[in-house]
């Protein structure tokens, strides 16, 4: 493993690019695992095990570690991203799906869906700190940079909940589309992001007011509307696109952040949940549930290069960068 | 489309705009008519005596956390009408205190309830009976329906069998009145999807299975004409379960054994219904039937109205139910919605084995001009239905 890693190295050197060992991670739910795709190369270059059902994925913010929700394990191991070894186990509340981590490096955010309940977990201290009664079947996770705000989206009760990170309460409720499935602020955090799976749109609220701004709709030409389903989505940076998983449209939708205009579709692997970019925001991995594969799309060509075949059930996707 | 989210996009802004509105209490009524279950071959499987009650419960604890964010408080109240009670009697009284019931009876039973004068104005759900008559000529504008017709049921097995191109089918139909009714249904879809029942066959129930089914069932299909598969009209689980393996010909079985077509199945998984079984099972401590998922279909409906609409008046929720902005995430992997011409909520439905799912209907391919889900049951051109007020 090292000495792939160091060829590639060696070569990214000579083509004097900065991609030193850039890779993304992929749980695989019903595998229990992690593939590891090298970016460069567009491989699987490795395989971990890992607890069981592994769903949420995403690394710390200084990269050195990956936590993962293993949900059937209630729990979040945590993982040496150069030894590729788990470290230990964090408690997580049951059936931990999905979580975001705070600003401050430490604080976890959880979702714990059979529980109706979201937990803040201590990273460094290994405990709950606190324990917030949500709606039913939580599952989207978003805190805002100011690390001020944390989102819970509640799937069967549609709502997404605005919760203060101080006080750990509740201070606004916003109803959405049925099933709604992922949050993102912008990176302003001026608005919030809400999909709704069943609902079938994006909902962009603004985050001072907490009014509703837009509901993006998409609408596929031979695609049942039935089968457009937004699950996961990324915004970029510049906050000019947001890409949206479409589930079973086997679609990711490409849609101008500023005007909600959608300006057209990339063919994908069957159910696509979620998504990684990498960071020069060049390029895009879905994980594509069904068919057991990610898609790679190549935003500059704007288009998708590869498809790279990884365990059964990809669901979470991180990225790693090249100088973690 | 434009004007939907208009609308749907002011009612959240209306409903955000008070968010410490007064507080609607949103009472439900859970009644259930005992009957007398026929007596069945084997012992083994005992009936739960709250089938349907659990379902119903679980709704209701699903729409009281997102009522806890509302301000709506919901009730249920759950009653059984035993054999020996007077239904109508018991039907009034609890008319007299609520204006949404949730309703587990015989067709016969559920239409008298619905036309006494107390229920004019109520909104009944019938979350059990699946003859077809209450959704056609003997619909009425107070009873929406949760629990599919035999139609559809039968609807969702053909499209699978002839999207596999099984087409030549045998089959086998008990004495009681709902195995004439599925087996009619299943002759029905035969002709609507291009299938062909080759020959019929009625059992007449008057051995004992458990000592001599291979004697028994290898006579009695000996002389089918070749086929696919052999169906089963036995909706009581009498003598089909004994079917596969002891028909003359190795064939699978379909219909009220082997792969059944319902409105549930507790090897469903998909579409976050692995949630929706848990928490079941974590209520009644046992696996989730087409009962109980009908009746907690019909208490989430309620619930997802009185949320969108902030009212808890039944003919308020009744229009937004039959209206164009309600959908419900029913874990079946696409919304359900109700038809507007005979209050039939329209749902995807599995066809499953006792251990895993076979396929989920619609089926890829059948198609609908306005929505897939009306391939399975009476299309609008069809219905005999003339209680409600169709729109163009």
């Amino acid at each position: 493993m090292m000495m792939i890693r160091t060829a590639f190295s060696a070569l990214a050197l000579t083509l004097a690019t900065p991609a030193l060992a850039q890779e993304v991670w992929i749980s695989n739910e019903r595998d229990n695992t992690i593939s590891i795709i090298d970016v460069p190369s567009m491989e699987v270059v490795e395989t971990i095990k890992v607890g069981a059902r592994p769903r949420g994925l995403m690394f710390s913010h200084d990269h050195k570690v990956a936590y993962l929700c293993a949900s059937d394990d209630s729990t979040i191991q945590v993982i040496d991203v150069e030894t590729r070894e788990i470290l230990h186990n964090l408690p997580s509340g049951e059936n931990p799906e999905t979580f975001a981590l705070h600003p401050d490096n430490r604080h976890i955010w959880i979702s714990n869906e059979d529980d109706n309940i979201t937990s803040v977990l201590d990273v460094e201290q290994r405990v709950i700190v606190a324990q917030i009664p949500v709606g039913v079947e939580p599952e989207g996770k978003a805190i805002n940079r100011a690390g001020t705000i944390a989102i819970t989206t509640s799937e069967t009760t549609n709502m997404a909940h605005w919760i203060d990170t101080e006080t750990f309460e509740i201070f606004h409720n916003s109803l959405v589309g049925s099933r709604p499935r992922h949050a993102e602020f912008t990176s302003d955090d001026k608005r919030l992001f809400v999909s709704a799976e069943i609902g079938g749109g994006l909902h962009v609220f603004d985050t001072e007011t907490r009014e509703e701004l837009a509901e993006i709709r998409f609408e596929i030409p031979d695609v049942h509307p039935h089968d457009v389903q937004p699950v996961g989505f990324k915004l970029t940076e510049d906050m000019r696109r947001v890409y949206v998983a479409l589930g079973p449209a086997n679609r990711v939708a490409v849609v101008d952040a500023q005007t909600y205009e959608v300006l057209g579709y990339h063919m994908v692997g069957r159910r696509v949940w979620h998504m990684a970019m990498s960071e020069d925001e060049t390029k895009l991995f879905t994980t594509n549930g069904v068919s057991g594969d990610v898609t790679i799309i190549d935003l500059v060509r704007d288009e998708p290069v590869k498809t790279v075949k990884v365990g059964r059930f990809p669901w979470g996707a991180a990225y790693r960068p090249a100088d973690s | 489309m434009r004007y939907h989210q208009t609308l749907l996009t002011s009612l959240v802004a209306s409903v955000m705009a008070s968010p410490v509105a007064a507080s609607i209490d949103v009472p439900i009524a859970y009644l259930e008519r005992a009957v007398e279950r026929p007596p069945v071959l084997t012992n083994l499987d005992p009936i739960p005596d709250d089938l349907g009650r659990m379902g119903a419960q679980l709704g209701l604890a699903d729409n009281a956390t997102t009522g806890g964010f509302m301000g709506h408080n919901y009730t249920l109240s759950a009653q059984v009408v035993g054999l020996d009670e007077d239904w109508l009697e018991a039907a009034r009284a609890v008319l007299a205190e609520y204006r949404i019931l949730v309703v587990h009876a015989p067709a016969e039973d559920l239409l008298a309830l619905a036309d006494l004068p107390e229920a004019e104005d109520a909104l009944i759900f019938n979350a059990s009976a699946e003859a077809e008559a209450l959704r056609e000529e003997a619909c009425r504008a107070n009873l929406l329906h949760t629990m599919p017709s035999f139609a559809m049921r039968a609807d969702a097995l053909m499209q699978f069998l002839v999207s596999k191109r099984w087409t030549d089918l045998v089959m086998i139909t008990g004495q009681r009145p709902a195995d004439q009714d599925f087996a009619a249904a299943l002759r029905n879809s035969a002709t609507k999807f291009g299938a062909r029942i080759r020959a019929e066959r009625a059992w007449d129930n008057s051995s004992d299975m458990r000592r001599n089914i291979g004697q028994e069932f290898p006579l009695f299909t000996q002389d089918f004409p070749s086929h696919h598969v052999m169906l089963v009209a036995d909706e009581a689980g009498d003598f089909g379960p004994y079917l596969e393996f002891n028909a003359w010909e190795p064939r699978p079985v379909a219909g009220s054994a082997g792969a059944r077509p319902d409105a549930w199945s507790d090897r469903v998984e998909a579409y976050g219904a692995a949630q929706l079984q848990l928490r079941f099972k974590r209520l009644a401590d046992r696996p989730m039937g087409a009962l109980d998922y009908a009746a907690w279909a019909a208490v989430r409906s309620v619930g997802e109205a009185v949320t969108r609409i902030n009212a808890a008046d039944a003919g308020a929720i009744r229009d937004y139910i039959l209206g164009d902005d309600f959908e419900l995430a029913a874990f079946k992997g696409a919304a359900v919605t109700f038809r507007d011409w005979n209050g039939q909520m329209r749902q995807p439905m599995p066809v499953a084995t006792r251990t895993s799912l076979v396929a989920m209907t619609p089926m890829p391919g059948f198609l609908h001009q306005v929505s897939t889900l009306d391939t399975l049951g009476r299309d609008r051109p069809e219905t005999a239905c003339t209680a409600f007020d169709q729109k163009d």
